[in-house]
């Protein structure tokens, strides 16, 4: 019965895996059931798998515990219908895996999609060129007058931003169920908190239409907020979502002033 | 000829075993890098090489850049009477067309370039790497005065022969290839770097003595005065293997990270401040101890083949020794490798906040995931390496309990380390997950969980090293350490292990920057883990007895299939990085300088250039068991004739 600890332990693991992940991901989002994404699961399942099986043959104890099993059921005259009965259970397993890959299905396309895609060097709005390597928030270095700026930021905005990006900033505005993907949540450290300010200018600035082509296709409903708000607006709405969702823009050592 | 004559002198100074001579020998060796080496920063030698094939296709004429060139008043070479050298002329970066890049039927330039490079970048690594732990075993060997380790170290040698020849011939290759397809490329290139390059070709002939003297001489200077000239060689060998290294570096980092420039791109003319660019020492300490890595990793799957094809039992023994060694070569690179890796990615995004956004976020983030299961098959093959040696130790069976637990904390480290940030999707699970960002995973996509998880694989690697150190030794008196330092070390284990886990899930609510710092804490943590656990293992085994004899060569076939899969994981991990690396130039010869506007300029899609990478990997095994196969056709002549 050595041989079957191993498969055991893969099968709790993808339990685990399969109902434990979204269940504990379904308390933070209620209303969701966030799955471990197919291709996330495939590589986990190959190296739990791996890891199950070089832990369990670095012995040779081990080796003949898990190995034995299945060279007697292959070796063994005795056990033909056995053997007879995994064949076929081996063969139709591959059977269905390859229709599986292969029937007809009207799922769109997976989506190679990047969350953070490379900006541009320089980025066009309001008839002038930023640079996106040197640009700085030209808000955030006026201490006097610091919290008035980001107050104005505020109110730019609750009257553009709220609806989708919600009160809290975690992304769950009015509409947000109605977005696929659903808007940025600024809280998650996983989102402004790793990018620079010049960057979410640019991404403010130029929204959905003024992403690269790198990381297409991309589903975004950010409208082009330079055509509608100024200059001024956008850099103190940035400097507002930042105050209030209590992360810090991304600084980078520049080569300048490291030198 | 010239090599009896050489080898003639050798000898007759070695026979009359002086100061002076053995000296001279030490100064001849320091004589031939070191000049080269502290040149460096003083380059005021004059170029006719290169004035002359500047003029030869009129340099001031293809430049298109006329404004840059405008501004660069002194674009003549003048002469400097008071020094009698030549400055030479600043070079404005030329926009080229498709044109300008020759077609010649049947290739592929980007293609042609790509496979040449990398097959030469793969020899490289390796020939510059084994003289360098050769060298460390050979001096083992004097030290501990077991001559195992000296015909360790001369095998090795033999076997990195091969690929000098191999290495030195893609290296040939690659440079006509440049020149015959991107000879526009190559001329701005040589108008930077042209001084450095005479040094660099100069340093291969330095390179190519010691190199033969170390090899041929090594059993006539075995003893006395002649082995520490014969050790000088093997330093001398060293230092103009590394020194050839740093070079050459110096021209794939300035082509990512340009240095010595104006706004306008014109070169300044300081050739130190183009060499000493912002990613120079980066790419220096990553390519150097990735090289230790991979040559340890060559060496050990040369070792397990002999071990595969073995006779006798005393052959196995043998090479199941050789393999260890190798491997252990291997993970003393490999512990480190990923603290300078983050080293360099953090300073390409110093550098530039897009070209790091291209490398970790955009595009080139989805060969990141390849690489992190490659590195984790690496470590996976490692430590299942570590455990099959217990087989050998007949004390073993006191510390196999402790393995599972290991493998289970090692594999979910390592899940939590390749999990993305940006995931694949269909739109099904889109709807599903409520958006792209997942609440739970999304949290193992940022750098905080990364970095506690491969802290807790190399941890945990060292553990299973540690297990199988101590696996056949039983420490005997009463004294302190005896009695309590294995309690020490679990809670040194335990605490260290805590520390790193909580600073990581601290960093993950801190800013980034704040975040990135917060991994200084947890390497320490884990260096003082590592570090202090081998010293206490000395104490508590301070008075020890064996619980019987090691069995070398008792092995488990399929543990040898591990040492493979290390190999071949490191190669293909190289070969992908290596693209990564130069890919994410995209468009561009010199970034943001010099524009690439080859029909190729263009980064193509990620099967496409795993496929390629591929290719070059399986074409370089097959040249590997080659280089393999060619000692032991002079092992079967040998044994045929003289033994």
């Amino acid at each position: 019965m050595h041989f079957l600890k191993p498969i055991i332990g893969v099968l709790v693991a993808y339990l685990l895996i399969k109902i434990g992940v979204p269940f504990l991901g379904s308390l933070s989002h209620p209303g969701t059931w966030p799955v471990v994404p197919t291709a996330v699961m495939k590589m986990y399942l190959f190296f739990i798998i791996a890891g199950a099986f070089v832990a369990s043959t670095f012995s040779e104890e081990g080796y003949n515990g898990l190995i034995g099993p299945i060279v007697d059921l292959y070796g063994n005259p005795a056990k033909a219908k056995l053997r007879l009965g995994a064949v076929a259970a081996v063969s139709l397993l591959g059977t269905w895996v390859a229709y599986q890959y292969v029937k007809p299905s009207f799922d769109a396309p997976v989506e190679l999609r990047s969350v953070h895609p490379a900006p541009p060097s320089s980025a066009n709005m309001w008839g002038k060129s930023f640079e996106l390597q040197t640009l700085k928030n030209p808000f955030r270095e006026d201490k006097a007058n610091f919290a008035k700026n980001v107050e104005e930021g505020g109110i730019v905005y609750y009257k553009n931003c709220f609806y989708c990006h919600g009160d809290k900033q975690d992304g769950k505005g009015h509409f947000y169920s109605a977005f696929n993907p659903i808007p940025a949540n600024f809280v998650d450290v996983g989102t402004i908190a790793m990018l620079t300010e010049s960057f979410v200018f640019w991404r403010v600035g130029t929204g959905g239409p003024g992403l690269p082509s790198e990381g297409a296709p991309w589903a975004t409903a950010m409208p082009v907020w330079h055509t509608m708000l100024s200059e001024e607006e956008v850099w103190k709405a940035v400097m507002f979502i930042y105050e209030q969702s209590g992360v810090q823009p991304r600084v980078t050592a520049t080569v300048a002033e490291k030198k | 000829m010239k090599v009896r004559f050489m080898f003639s002198h050798l000898k007759k100074m070695l026979s009359q075993r002086s100061p002076s001579a053995y000296r001279f020998g030490v100064a001849l060796a320091s004589l031939l890098v070191i000049p080269a080496a502290l040149s460096f920063n003083s380059l005021e030698i004059s170029q006719p090489v290169l004035k002359a094939a500047a003029e030869a296709v009129s340099v001031q004429k293809v430049w298109a850049n006329e404004a840059a060139a405008a501004a660069a008043p002194a674009a003549e070479a003048k002469k400097d009477e008071k020094k009698g050298t030549e400055v030479w002329a600043p070079l404005a970066p030329p926009k080229l067309e498709a044109k300008d890049y020759p077609v010649v039927k049947g290739f592929n330039s980007r293609i042609t370039v790509w496979f040449i490079a990398q097959l030469h970048l793969f020899f490289g690594a390796f020939v510059l790497a084994v003289p360098i732990f050769v060298w460390l075993i050979e001096l083992t060997g004097v030290i501990t005065k077991d001559e195992r380790y000296d015909h360790m170290a001369h095998e090795f040698m033999k076997v990195a022969m091969t690929g000098f020849s191999l290495a030195a011939s893609f290296g040939g290759l690659l440079s006509i290839a440049l020149v015959v397809f991107y000879p526009q490329f190559m001329l701005y290139m040589t108008g930077i770097f042209g001084k450095v390059m005479i040094f660099y070709a100069l340093a291969f002939f330095a390179e190519s003595f010691f190199l033969y003297t170390y090899y041929y001489g090594w059993d006539k200077m075995s003893d006395g005065k002649a082995k520490t000239i014969h050790l000088s060689l093997g330093l001398g060998l060293n230092l103009a293997g590394v020194f050839l290294m740093m070079v050459s570096n110096s021209w794939a980092s300035f082509m990512m990270a340009p240095s010595g420039l104006d706004d306008a791109g014109v070169f300044k003319g300081d050739v130190w401040a183009a060499i000493n660019g912002h990613l120079w020492n980066p790419v220096n300490i990553h390519r150097f101890v990735a090289n230790i890595a991979y040559g340890g990793s060559l060496t050990a799957a040369y070792a397990g083949y002999k071990f595969l094809t073995a006779k006798t039992a005393q052959e196995k023994a043998h090479y199941d020794w050789m393999g260890y060694t190798s491997f252990f070569i291997a993970i003393i690179g490999l512990l480190p490798l990923p603290f300078a890796g983050y080293w360099l990615t953090k300073e390409i995004y110093d550098y530039s906040q897009q070209m790091g956004i291209t490398l970790m976020g955009g595009a080139f983030a989805w060969l990141f995931i390849l690489q992190a299961v490659l590195i984790g098959t690496i470590f996976l093959s490692a430590n299942y390496y570590l455990w099959c040696c217990l087989a050998r130790s007949p004390g073993a069976k006191r510390y196999t309990f402790m393995i599972k637990p290991i493998a289970i904390v090692i594999v979910t480290a390592f899940l939590a380390w390749f999990t993305p940030h940006t995931l694949v999707m269909t739109s099904k699970e889109v709807t599903q997950i409520g958006g792209a960002h997942h609440p739970l995973l999304g949290k193992f996509g940022v750098m905080a969980a990364k970095n506690t998880a491969v802290n807790f694989l190399i941890v945990l690697t060292f553990l299973s090293f540690q297990i199988y150190q101590r696996s056949n030794k039983r420490a005997v008196g009463d004294d302190f350490w005896a009695t309590n330092g294995t309690s020490v070390q679990i809670g040194l284990y335990v605490a260290g292990l805590a520390n790193i886990l909580s600073l990581g899930i601290y960093s993950y609510y801190l800013p980034a920057s704040v975040r990135i710092g917060l991994s200084v804490p947890q390497v320490t943590t884990t260096l003082i883990v590592i570090v202090t656990s081998f010293i206490l293992d000395g104490k508590i085994f301070k008075k020890s007895e064996e619980m019987g004899e090691t069995q070398w060569g008792n092995m488990p076939v399929r543990s040898q299939y591990a040492l493979f899969t290390l190999t071949i994981g490191f190669t293909w991990l190289m070969g992908l990085m290596g693209y990564v690396r130069s890919a994410i130039r995209q468009h561009w010869h010199v970034y943001t300088v010099f524009r690439d506007n080859s029909p190729d300029a263009f980064t193509p899609t990620l099967p496409y250039a795993a496929s390629v990478v591929t290719v070059i990997v399986c074409v370089f095994i097959a040249l590997v068991l080659f280089m393999f196969w060619m000692p032991m056709l002079a092992a079967k002549k040998g044994s045929s004739g003289e033994h």
